[in-house]
């Protein structure tokens, strides 16, 4: 019988904290002005995981920097249900204009976007699309071969790790992209990659870079989402590329340069079209031109003259000359799958689900 | 000179001391939270005021979480009960879901009235399958269940993982990892508002109480449960009973992968229990293994998973959000050793000894 009580209790807590907050008075109904737009944010990660989620929350602050309220929610589970939670929670809180961050948020987000035709919605990464929602992503893969262009100036052992997450196009591109780069300079070299099967472990990660580094490889390049294989690759005495976020800190010693994302520039450019009443729904996926990817600023580490042909190989992408994923190119059996000066495009490069030649290592299931 | 001695209760307290000793770790676990929140410059009362809404403002999405962590907990509680640890409801879970998925995509066309209980049964079958492979490990070899059903569930994730990377790829995604969602047949109805899981979880509650309390497995899961040594010497065929019980448990944790698949996933990913499998310990022992009481405290506890996106809006980190959770568990577990043992300031002064 007393084992009952600890239910009786829990709801007990209940009444007590209901009775507190009847105290404590008035909760504040901000009147919602229908014009007004309120911008909520679903993370995948925490605000201040120094990586992927970080550079998002960088553009939330630019919007509140134009005078807009936002809120978030961080790190929500990749389920429909939670997703929905979350996206309920900030509508709750009157947002009209919802951003999520994740894949994994696709299905919940569609399913709020058709329960809610009033809000517009926008989700990163993936592919389904409403009239009320829109997808957004960055070209990363462009500042992934400038990052190669480092990395292949300065390997001297022409051998070079690659900590990924996932057996994805999203990160197939990007190792793709980065080898292209490597070899645009430093055609001898190769590029090995590890999958770690998780965007965000730490643990996981630095493990995974210390293997290539036990292997020998010179400089770690990364698809995740924390510092652990840049630490990993300073452990070592070795070199490492970042990914997301500028994160020249984390790993001074080691850190040549990062290929990063301006979300701003999407979320800001997004937030002025709900306020200007021009919004619609659309598929943005953009990169150098528009500066939302970039690279971060070359460290002294770089070999000398790096700089020199970062700058020109971004200049030709940005003017159209230089498409990384230009033919020929070869899988890593050897086989032609772009036919000279054939330029794949934007659909086959979303797609891509096969290595180029030099990239060592197998796709997971 | 004094010193403190802790020694077990003979006749455990009295009902008042219990509900004292338990209100009185609620209270203190709140203060210490609401503390805890003045310290990081939030109002304690606004955030506590934010908790008691969300059952009011989020009901559906309470009750999506009640209907996982109360199916989960009644079948980790059953394994519980005869000391059978089993910590793999988040493997039996995926394997059920598994299992549903299977039927779901084998035969889409099924009307709901055959598909529904078909994949519930796969559902079942599954997650009990999943569940005995342990137990079979620990009667044959003795090997520890707690550590074969902990990483037996990572087999069961990784599995899901290599479905959702490989074979049941939806091939519509655009490369991306996606299994394609069911047909609207093989989806669970809403009744009321709230997806039918809530019906099942009922019906579950019901028989497993009666199962527990008045039926003769019930009596024999309590017996080997105090003393697998007595249930031998009284004649019990410990193995069978065993099988048995762990395929109830598994099958039920597979139960709640059937129905969050169904009503709510509406498909199958590897990340879908969101953690609940583990979190459905928690409920099942707050709940002293009870089913009645396992539905409770599951309710209670959803709140309080719910109300973490709430708080967030509140511009409160997810992490103390996870801190105030915990914080309410170590101190309502905690005065369980209050209730259970007695601790006594002695004078050392009776016997002179020889320093």
């Amino acid at each position: 019988m007393k084992k009952k009580l600890i239910a009786i209790l829990l709801a007990a807590t209940c009444a007590l904290t209901a009775g507190l907050t009847g105290c404590s008075g008035n909760t504040a109904t901000s009147g919602t002005d229908e014009s007004k737009v309120v911008a909520g944010f679903v993370y995948i990660g925490k605000i201040n995981d120094g990586g992927y989620t970080q550079a998002h929350d960088a553009g939330r602050l630019a919007v509140e920097a134009m005078g807009v309220k936002t809120y978030y929610v961080e790190d929500v589970p990749e389920t429909v249900a939670d997703t929905k939670e979350a996206i309920q929670t900030l509508i709750d809180e009157g947002c009209n204009l919802i951003y999520s961050n994740s894949f994994g948020f696709m299905e919940g987000t569609d399913q709020m976007a058709k329960e809610h035709p009033e809000v517009k919605f926008a989700h990163c990464s993936g592919y389904m699309r409403e009239d009320n929602m829109s997808t957004y992503f960055g070209k990363v893969y462009q500042a992934r071969y400038l990052a190669g262009i480092v990395a292949g100036m300065k390997t001297e052992k022409n051998y070079i790790g690659y900590v990924a997450a996932k057996g994805i196009p999203e990160v197939i591109r990007g190792i793709n992209a980065f080898t292209l780069g490597v070899q645009s300079v430093n055609p001898d070299a190769k590029v090995e990659v590890v999958f770690t099967d998780t965007w965000y472990d730490p643990t996981v990660e630095k493990q995974a870079a210390l293997e290539l580094l036990n292997k020998g490889v010179d400089i770690i390049a990364q698809h995740q989402d924390t510092t652990a294989p840049q630490v990993a690759a300073e452990e070592k005495g070795a070199y490492c590329i970042g990914y997301n976020f500028p994160t020249a800190d984390a790993a001074p010693k080691a850190y040549l340069t990062a290929a990063c994302f301006d979300w701003k520039t999407f979320y800001t450019d997004d937030v002025q079209k709900a306020i200007d009443g021009t919004w619609t729904s659309r598929a943005y996926w953009e990169g150098l031109a528009a500066n939302m990817t970039y690279l971060d600023k070359l460290t002294d580490l770089c070999a000398e003259g790096t700089q020199k042909k970062v700058d020109a190989a971004q200049k030709a992408i940005i003017d159209g000359t230089l498409e990384p994923f230009t033919g020929p190119l070869y899988d890593q059996e050897g086989n032609k799958k772009v036919d000279d000066g054939v330029k794949m495009t934007d659909d086959e490069i979303w797609n891509m689900n096969w290595f180029v030649k030099g990239v060592v290592g197998t796709i997971p299931a | 000179m004094s010193m403190i001695q802790i020694s077990k209760r003979q006749k455990g307290t009295s009902k008042l001391a219990d509900v004292l000793i338990r209100i009185g770790a609620i209270v203190l676990s709140l203060i210490f939270i609401g503390i805890v929140l003045a310290i990081m410059g939030y109002d304690p009362f606004k955030v506590f005021g934010k908790i008691i809404q969300t059952p009011f403002k989020r009901f559906k999405d309470v009750m999506n979480k009640t209907i996982m962590l109360t199916t989960l907990s009644l079948g980790i509680a059953i394994a519980f009960r005869m000391k059978f640890w089993n910590i793999g409801a988040e493997g039996q879970f995926y394997m059920g879901a598994f299992g549903a998925a299977s039927m779901a995509f084998m035969c889409p066309d099924l009307p709901p009235i055959l598909l529904l209980p078909l994949m519930a049964i796969a559902g079942f079958i599954c997650g009990g399958l999943w569940a005995l492979i342990p137990a079979v490990i620990k009667a044959k070899f003795g090997a520890s269940e707690t550590l074969v059903t902990l990483m037996m569930n990572y087999i069961a994730i990784a599995f899901i993982s290599y479905l959702q990377y490989g074979p049941w790829k939806d091939p519509a995604a655009l490369g991306a990892a996606k299994v394609p969602n069911f047909s609207e047949n093989a989806v669970l109805p809403d009744v009321f508002g709230i997806h039918a899981g809530w019906i099942i979880m009922l019906v579950l509650v019901i028989i497993m109480t009666i199962l527990l309390r008045y039926t003769k497995l019930g009596y024999q899961i309590d017996v080997i449960g105090e003393s697998e040594t007595t249930a031998k010497y009284a004649g019990m065929n410990t193995v069978k009973i065993l099988v048995i019980a762990v395929l109830i448990s598994g099958g039920l944790c597979g139960m709640a992968g059937f129905m969050q698949s169904s009503a709510v996933e509406k498909s199958i990913t590897d990340s879908m229990s969101a953690g609940l499998g583990f979190t459905a310990v928690i409920t099942a022992w707050l709940a002293k293994l009870k089913p009645p009481i396992i539905v409770v405290a599951s309710f209670m506890f959803s709140i309080l998973l719910q109300s973490g996106s709430s708080l967030q809006v509140m511009k409160i980190p997810s992490s103390i959000t996870e801190i105030m959770q915990g914080v309410i568990i170590f101190f309502v577990l905690a005065c369980e050793f209050f209730i259970n043992y007695k601790i006594s300031l002695r004078k050392h002064t009776a016997v002179k000894e020889a320093e």
